[in-house]
């Protein structure tokens, strides 16, 4: 797992080339600031409310890639007072899905900090996000003596077909999507890193129903008090040194954790959906997802009479899709 | 007051003491940097009610805070000769209630001393870590920088029986380090005789600022009410919880006069508690327990978990559970086949969900053949039987509230066995055996049905005897079928009444059961083809049949 670990560094370090400096303001970055890294690409729907919802938790730095986007994603990120821009034509998946630039990224700035590694579509809430900031959260995390915090990517979907919709930009996308399957989501440990594989939700149910070994994992590691020495190995999925992946502990308690909601299934996904297919970026094998991207493109309803209406953070505690860990 | 970080926030609270006219002694961590020192004093300037103490080290665990409220006390006793009451506060700590209100509350009490004071003998008054041990052993390392040096210490000692003998006079005792003193009881204690002696031994003592008042008030104090002014929680791990801005309300009704420890960012409820606006007068007593219920439930969440929950952030290992399921549910085994509607007969008599064989071999059978179930749980079969112990687990958990009832065979999927054999919410019922009223109804070839009936009875009898372990905490009940064809109306009587009925009187319908003419001989054939049927019990077989001719009748007699 040590060599594991430090050819992912290798490899990141490596990776530095592959960057070019757009806008580059991490010279404010302070101590304590906490940052926020993520790679993006044709993003300028969701990108405004992205922003406003972080600042509002309480990020203080951005550090952005930018993914050779061409509906002016980057130009809107150079211009934000909090945002360092770099940029890249290489191949997403050949960086390990962007996380190569990530982790050198983190490796350079956010030693020290607690980073927030999220993507355009997945906004952090958490127990009382609404009246406490990610400061407050994470000086309470370190006083607990944890220094990572598990989250669940939760699918939200719209009634009706998705393009059926209109999402402007800037607009919480909460207010489009707002339904969600509160089950079944399954957990299991996997060896050697000890990292939990969470499945179930809404992909298995409507793509994935008769595969449901290839459903997308869930759990994800976003909020980490980040050393230059970790890594994420599978998106934000799995981290090395593997006890960092206790950070869901067990055995009997409920430990601190919060929810991603996902937006991916905007109007405009219907339509990326074909890009995306041709791109093969995504995915290990995207071959076996080609099915996936096709019903995408048939403009699919994701909506059931089983699917719930999004409300605040304590239906979501309520329903035992996070935990407030005692805080 | 104890300050050592965050100085804005006690100077702000310093402030609000004095304008009350209360004088403060602040202590300031000698960590605190010299230049960040002079600010704060320099800010206090003008404030004659305000002096500074010498500086000590103040680390957690260690003499440095007892040396620090010794100085800060004796140079407020001395410096202020109309102060009747001493209060010990920290930095983080917030008053709830207008000072005057506490001025009168203890103005009321003259001699009376406020500081928890719990015997260790017979409380477990400590959070996990040491108890008795804090004042038999010593602790010349520091726990928060040397753990591992200060942990093999505590070994070593134990297993060289090395005991500290406790100065005569002096009882352990411990309780929380916010009190507030008479004048009396703290100069007694600071004026001791034997003072020289006391502090030796407490400066090896561990954690003495939770031990070293709380002993000596116990030799000096006439009226001790063992109870802290100061509203702290601590959570399972012995941290004190920290209160947020959304605790205004819940800090609001407590009715308690300070209160800790206090988010420094949370500007709201230092906005509201340090304005005069506050000051509704109550005149209540502080009433701790309200707020002790929501922070005793959050405790116990974090340390039990909801029980029957599986979630990314709660995962139990097997055997661990604190409650394997979330609710209780019945399992029947062998009605469905016995009863022909026994599905909505049983939803009909007892209001519960009944579903079908949840996990039949072609997917599972929902109530009214739905292909999705609450909590979005899909029929199909390939998802359940993926993770089919999770399957149940979520069935149950979504379905909080509503009874659950389902059907199970030993033609369905046996994975879930296990965890419904270690689970006290499964309520099992089985009819053993019953499984062979379908195929003795079937229109298959023998052979087939002879093949069929071996595999399900040897998986039956591997269920039942697994129910029967001991180990299993499920309820079960078995039946032979023949037993329970002699009085069906009964048991279907008791399991009801355990789920509960819909109307209280007796139930008064029966499901309709299968025709079992020609059962017995069935079974007789198979056992003829050497299929030992054994579960069903004993059957009344018919006669056997007769191939011999009829005896010729006794010719009556006719008188």
């Amino acid at each position: 797992m040590r060599w594991k670990r430090r050819r992912l560094l290798w490899r990141s370090w490596r990776s530095r080339h592959q960057l070019r400096v757009l806008s580059d303001r991490s010279g404010k970055i302070a101590t304590g600031d906490i940052l926020a890294v993520s790679v993006m690409r044709n993003e300028i729907a969701r990108l405004p409310f992205f922003l406003t919802h972080y600042r509002r938790l309480g990020v203080d730095h951005f550090l952005v890639v930018d993914n050779a986007s061409d509906d002016g994603t980057a130009e809107l990120l150079a211009e934000q007072p909090d945002v360092s821009v770099w940029q890249t034509d290489h191949s997403y998946r050949d960086a390990r899905f962007g996380l190569d630039w990530l982790t050198w990224l983190q490796l350079r700035y956010a030693h020290g900090h607690w980073c927030l590694m999220v993507d355009a579509d997945e906004m952090l809430i958490y127990a009382d996000h609404d009246t406490r900031g990610l400061q407050d959260l994470t000086a309470w995390l370190q006083g607990q003596g944890r220094i990572a915090f598990g989250a669940m990517l939760l699918d939200l979907f719209p009634k009706g077909p998705l393009s059926g919709h209109v999402h402007t930009p800037g607009q919480d996308p909460t207010e489009v999507l707002d339904w969600f399957d509160p089950g079944p989501y399954r957990a299991r440990r996997q060896r050697p890193m000890g990292n939990l594989w969470l499945q179930g939700g809404t992909r298995e149910r409507v793509f994935l129903a008769d595969s449901p070994h290839r459903a997308p994992t869930l759990n994800k590691l976003p909020l980490v008090c980040w050393n230059r020495k970790f890594a994420y190995v599978n998106s934000c999925h799995a981290l090395l040194p593997p006890r960092l992946n206790a950070a869901y502990d067990g055995p009997g308690g409920d430990a601190p954790s919060g929810i991603l909601l996902h937006s991916k299934f905007l109007p405009e996904t219907v339509h990326r959906a074909a890009i995306e297919k041709e791109r093969r970026q995504h995915f290990h094998d995207p071959r076996q997802f080609a099915a996936y991207y096709d019903q995408l493109s048939d403009d699919p309803d994701l909506w059931h009479p089983d699917a719930r209406r999004l409300g605040d953070w304590r239906h979501l505690v309520e329903l035992g899709l996070m935990s407030a860990g005692g805080w | 007051m104890l300050v050592h970080r965050d100085l804005h926030r006690a100077k702000q609270v310093a402030r609000h003491w004095t304008a009350a006219g209360c004088p403060v002694v602040l202590h300031v961590d000698s960590n605190v940097s010299d230049a960040s020192f002079d600010t704060f004093r320099n800010a206090f300037a003008d404030d004659p009610l305000v002096r500074f103490c010498a500086r000590h080290r103040c680390e957690w665990g260690t003499w440095g805070i007892v040396a620090a409220s010794q100085s800060a006390s004796e140079l407020l006793l001395g410096e202020f000769p109309d102060v009747h009451h001493v209060y010990m506060a920290s930095g983080s700590c917030l008053p709830l209630r207008p000072v005057q209100e506490l001025i009168d509350y203890l103005a009321a009490r003259p001699r009376t001393d406020f500081i928890e004071s719990v015997t260790i003998a017979d409380v477990p008054w400590t959070v996990g870590g040491l108890d008795i041990e804090r004042f038999t052993l010593r602790f010349p390392f520091s726990w928060k920088r040397n753990r591992r040096l200060f942990d093999r210490y505590v070994r070593l000692q134990r297993r060289l029986r090395v005991r500290r003998r406790i100065p005569d006079g002096l009882v352990p005792h411990l309780g929380s380090q916010w009190w507030c003193l008479t004048r009396q009881t703290l100069s007694a204690i600071l004026q001791d005789p034997l003072r020289p002696r006391y502090d030796r031994f407490f400066r090896r003592v561990w954690i003495p600022d939770e031990s070293y008042y709380q002993t000596l008030a116990r030799r000096y104090s006439s009226d001790i009410q063992s109870r802290s002014l100061t509203l702290s929680k601590f959570d399972h791990q012995g941290k004190p919880h920290v209160f947020y801005d959304d605790h205004l309300q819940l800090l609001r009704r407590s009715d308690c006069f300070v209160a800790r420890k206090i988010w420094p960012r949370a500007d709201r409820l230092y906005r509201t508690f340090l304005s005069d606006k506050a000051g509704k007068m109550k005149q209540a007593e502080p009433m701790p327990g309200r707020i002790d219920r929501v922070f005793a439930k959050a405790a116990e969440r974090r340390t039990w978990g909801r029980a029957g929950l599986y979630m990314h952030s709660r995962m139990p290992r097997p055997g661990r559970e604190h409650g394997v399921t979330a609710a209780p549910y019945s399992v029947f085994q062998g009605f469905a086949d016995l009863f022909t509607d026994f599905e909505p007969w049983l939803a009909k008599v007892t209001g519960a969900q009944v579903h079908g064989h949840l996990y039949a071999p072609a997917g599972a059978e929902f109530a009214g053949r739905q292909r999705h179930f609450k909590g979005s749980l899909s029929a199909d079969r390939a998802q359940r039987d993926y993770a089919p112990q999770s399957f149940l687990t979520n069935l149950i958990w979504n379905t909080r509230g509503e009874r659950q009832c389902f059907q199970f065979g030993p033609a369905d999927n046996q994975a879930v066995a296990g965890l419904m054999r270690r689970d006290q919410n499964a309520q099992i019922s089985i009819i053993s055996g019953a499984w062979a009223v379908p195929l003795f109804r079937s229109n298959r070839n023998f052979a087939d049905l002879r093949r069929e009936a071996a595999r399900l009875q040897k998986i039956e009898s591997l269920f039942i005897a697994d129910l029967r372990a001991v180990e299993s905490k499920a309820k079960v009940r078995i039946w032979t079928l023949a037993e329970f064809i002699e009085s069906p109306m009964e048991h279907l009587q008791q399991i009801t009444e355990e789920i509960g009925t819909r109307d209280k009187n007796r139930v008064k319908e029966a499901p309709t059961m299968s025709d079992l003419t020609g059962f017995a001989q069935f079974l007789q054939n198979l056992k003829n083809q050497g299929m030992q049927p054994y579960l069903m019990g004993d059957f009344a077989a018919d006669a056997a049949p007769l191939n011999r001719a009829e005896p010729p009748r006794k010719p009556f007699l006719v008188r």
